[in-house]
């Protein structure tokens, strides 16, 4: 089985340590997996805003990068989610179509995949986890709260496995925070107003950490956090499942 | 109330100038989801009754010409008459009409989203008709002359002392009372002597079946029935789309729709009407105004499938912090942004884009409208149509240019990251929207590829 690692343009530029621990955590499992270089970004920021049919691009990298691979793995459910969507090809759309369905989130390859039972990861934190919309709507990551129907949670059941770490309630456990692409500086006011909210939800939960499958958002809350003067870090999950005991 | 010149980004940012309301409407309209929650977790059939509702409304859709055939027959042998409009002015031009063939200059209305689509109240008022909404939220928005903020709950955005001061002036309530009840009792009083002195009413219609010709009104307030059963003349308007086949089909839609808008097992009234009593006059009309239009795009038009219950605004966490208003059109949140654009496009650009796509108002959909892909899908449409900022979409064709390319993308990444380390005030200022209550992220020795070359590979 081999895996491409997809780090996402953002992730790759502001947020080299998810990535890292993505690729570790993997590797500590036993997968064979390597990081194309020529890799740039799914799209999406073009796509949300109207500009799909500029993606071309981006999408003939995407499937030059990662055809040759059995499984695609990404930590970040909202770029995943465009590639499932939206990733066609001009000139060989049966490649792209088979490529989607090969891309994976990184919990939910853990959790389905590899079916991982054990993890060796210890955090002795209180962590807040943030639903990110895209992970739990839109792969389906989580039960949504919206619907009549059995509860589950891929990042929650992977969480449960690190040794010390306490997962704190929210009062309002899968509402948006807001960050949404574009929408977070052309609707600047409300985009914000939801951030502030969300983290007032885990700040009054009393969390040392924020975590979540997706750095969009986190790196929306800690923007916020962080003009806030809070102490409170945010983490992507990718971090807390690589960490050690010792 | 002018609001033509701001989109929905200025309006939202002018609600959110009051952080206090902003939480107060938020809280209000969670609360309502909330008990929404509750009512369906009742259900364990409730995704099937959703799953059956969004059926019958796709078989309503591909053989609408049918049904309404169908239901203009059998309305006709019950003794309604039966109107088509193509759009609003032919409806407004119907009623103000049958009003004046009757020598009528005062009517009576119960809530109808299709009138406040048509401005029928600014039509017959300059008219010389005086209307008087009965339904209490409408009332009250009517009172302060402002649009509905909400499809179910018109007067949401209005706090109880607001509705006091209100009253006092149009009222003559004491000054400074605002106690709810009150309030709604004097409502009472005023709207009883309405319904008592009105000769024509004026109702909405949430469904019309096709089998037997009659329609279906529900309210909460039993003020659609005072009207029309005092009224000789009752005029029921209706969107086309909401034909449903057959009778039985209630037993699906009557439950869905009240436990997604409020979370109450069902309406207090759901009324049905046949035909005319002995001397009364009954005509509805079947209005198009877009719709077919509609039906004719396929990627929106199962968006006719809406039973108008407003639960994708209570669950849409951008319309709880922005307010009704702020979407500048009679149906506001996220259902209406996807209705708007097909009535006028340009007027209505920035309304798919006041979304953060989220996915919970197609969740909550009691008929599975796909809610957050109509809005994505939109977005698509309304880009192509060149109804875009100019500066927006060169900032996208440069994107897409750095990015269709791994040298360009490194190059830009790196100096990105140096100018942020070198010289944070070049991004760290007023004229970064992100800046203005965010800190940037933290900028990193080097990115991840470098990581990987340094570390992997080699």
């Amino acid at each position: 089985m081999r895996v491409g690692l997809f780090i996402p343009c953002y992730v790759d530029q502001f947020y080299p340590a998810a990535a890292i621990a993505t690729l570790q955590l993997l590797e500590k499992l036993g997968v064979d997996v390597s990081y194309p270089k020529n890799q740039t970004c799914c799209g999406q920021p073009m796509a949300n805003s109207g500009f799909e049919h500029l993606t071309g691009g981006c999408n003939n990298l995407f499937i030059s990068n990662f055809k040759a691979f059995d499984y695609v793995v990404c930590p970040s459910g909202s770029c995943v989610l465009h590639i499932k969507h939206h990733l066609h090809s001009l000139g060989n759309e049966d490649e792209a179509v088979s490529l989607r369905d090969r891309v994976y989130e990184l919990t939910e390859f853990l959790t389905d995949i590899l079916k991982v039972k054990k993890l060796g990861a210890a955090f002795p934190h209180k962590v807040g986890l943030h639903q990110s919309c895209h992970g739990q709507r839109g792969l389906h990551l989580s039960q949504m709260t919206e619907l009549v129907a059995d509860d589950f949670s891929k990042p929650r059941q992977l969480l449960n496995m690190v040794e010390g770490l306490e997962l704190m309630p929210l009062d309002r456990k899968d509402e948006c925070c807001g960050f949404g692409g574009t929408f977070c500086v052309a609707e600047e006011a409300v985009s914000v107003k939801m951030g502030q909210d969300r983290v007032a939800d885990h700040l009054r939960h009393d969390v040392e950490y924020i975590t979540s499958a997706d750095l969009s958002c986190l790196m929306h809350m800690e923007g916020i956090l962080h003009r806030q003067g809070s102490r409170v870090s945010v983490i992507h999950i990718a971090e807390i499942l690589n960490s050690s005991k010792n | 109330m002018n609001t033509a010149t701001k989109d929905h980004a200025e309006l939202a940012g002018d609600f959110n100038k009051d952080i206090d309301r902003v939480d107060w409407h938020d809280e209000t309209l969670w609360w309502i989801r909330q008990k929404r929650d509750i009512a369906v977790h009742k259900l364990p059939e409730w995704e099937l009754l959703r799953e059956t509702a969004s059926q019958i409304k796709n078989n309503v859709l591909s053989n609408l010409n049918n049904y309404l055939q169908q239901f203009e027959a059998n309305a006709q042998s019950n003794g309604i008459v039966v109107h088509w409009a193509a759009d609003a002015q032919e409806h407004n031009a119907i009623v103000l009409a049958l009003l004046k063939k009757n020598g009528i200059t005062q009517m009576v209305k119960s809530k109808s989203m299709l009138t406040e689509e048509c401005h029928l109240n600014e039509h017959l008022e300059a008219n010389g008709i005086g209307v008087i909404d009965s339904d209490l939220g409408e009332r009250i928005v009517q009172l302060a002359k402002e649009m509905p903020s909400h499809i179910v709950l018109p007067c949401i955005h209005k706090k109880k002392e607001e509705i006091g001061e209100l009253f006092h002036i149009h009222l003559n309530t004491p000054k400074g009372n605002a106690d709810p009840q009150f309030l709604t009792e004097t409502a009472r009083q005023h709207l009883r002597d309405t319904f008592l002195t009105r000769k024509a009413a004026l109702t909405g219609v949430n469904f019309a079946v096709a089998e037997t010709g009659e329609f279906v009104v529900c309210t909460n307030e039993g003020n659609a029935d005072m009207g029309a059963h005092l009224a000789d003349i009752h005029i029921a308007s209706m969107g086309i789309e909401k034909i449903i086949p057959e009778r039985k089909h209630l037993g699906v839609f009557l439950r869905l729709l009240t436990r997604s808008a409020t979370g109450q097992p069902i309406t207090t009234y759901s009324s049905h009407f046949v035909k005319p009593r002995e001397g009364q006059e009954m005509h509805i009309i079947m209005v198009d105004n877009g719709r077919s239009i509609q039906l004719g795009r396929e990627d929106f038009r199962n968006s006719l499938k809406c039973i108008r219950c407003g639960a994708c605004m209570n669950t849409c966490p951008v319309y709880r912090r922005s307010g009704g208003h702020s979407y500048h059109y009679a149906i506001s949140g996220p259902i209406g942004s996807i209705l708007a654009p097909n009535l006028d496009m340009e007027k209505y650009a920035d309304l798919p884009f006041a979304s953060t796509l989220c996915g919970s108002c197609t969740n909550v959909c009691p008929v599975k409208i796909d809610i957050h892909d109509q809005l994505y899908k939109w977005r698509q449409v309304i880009v192509q149509k060149g109804y875009v900022p100019a500066a927006k979409k060169a900032s996208m064709q440069a994107m897409a240019w750095v990015l269709a390319s791994p040298g360009k993308y490194h190059m830009a990444g790196k100096a990105a990251r140096f100018t942020m380390k070198l010289v944070p005030f070049a991004v760290n200022n007023q004229l970064n929207p992100w800046y203005k209550h965010r800190d940037m992220p933290k900028v990193p020795q080097q990115s991840f590829g470098e990581w990987y070359d340094k570390n992997r590979d080699n």
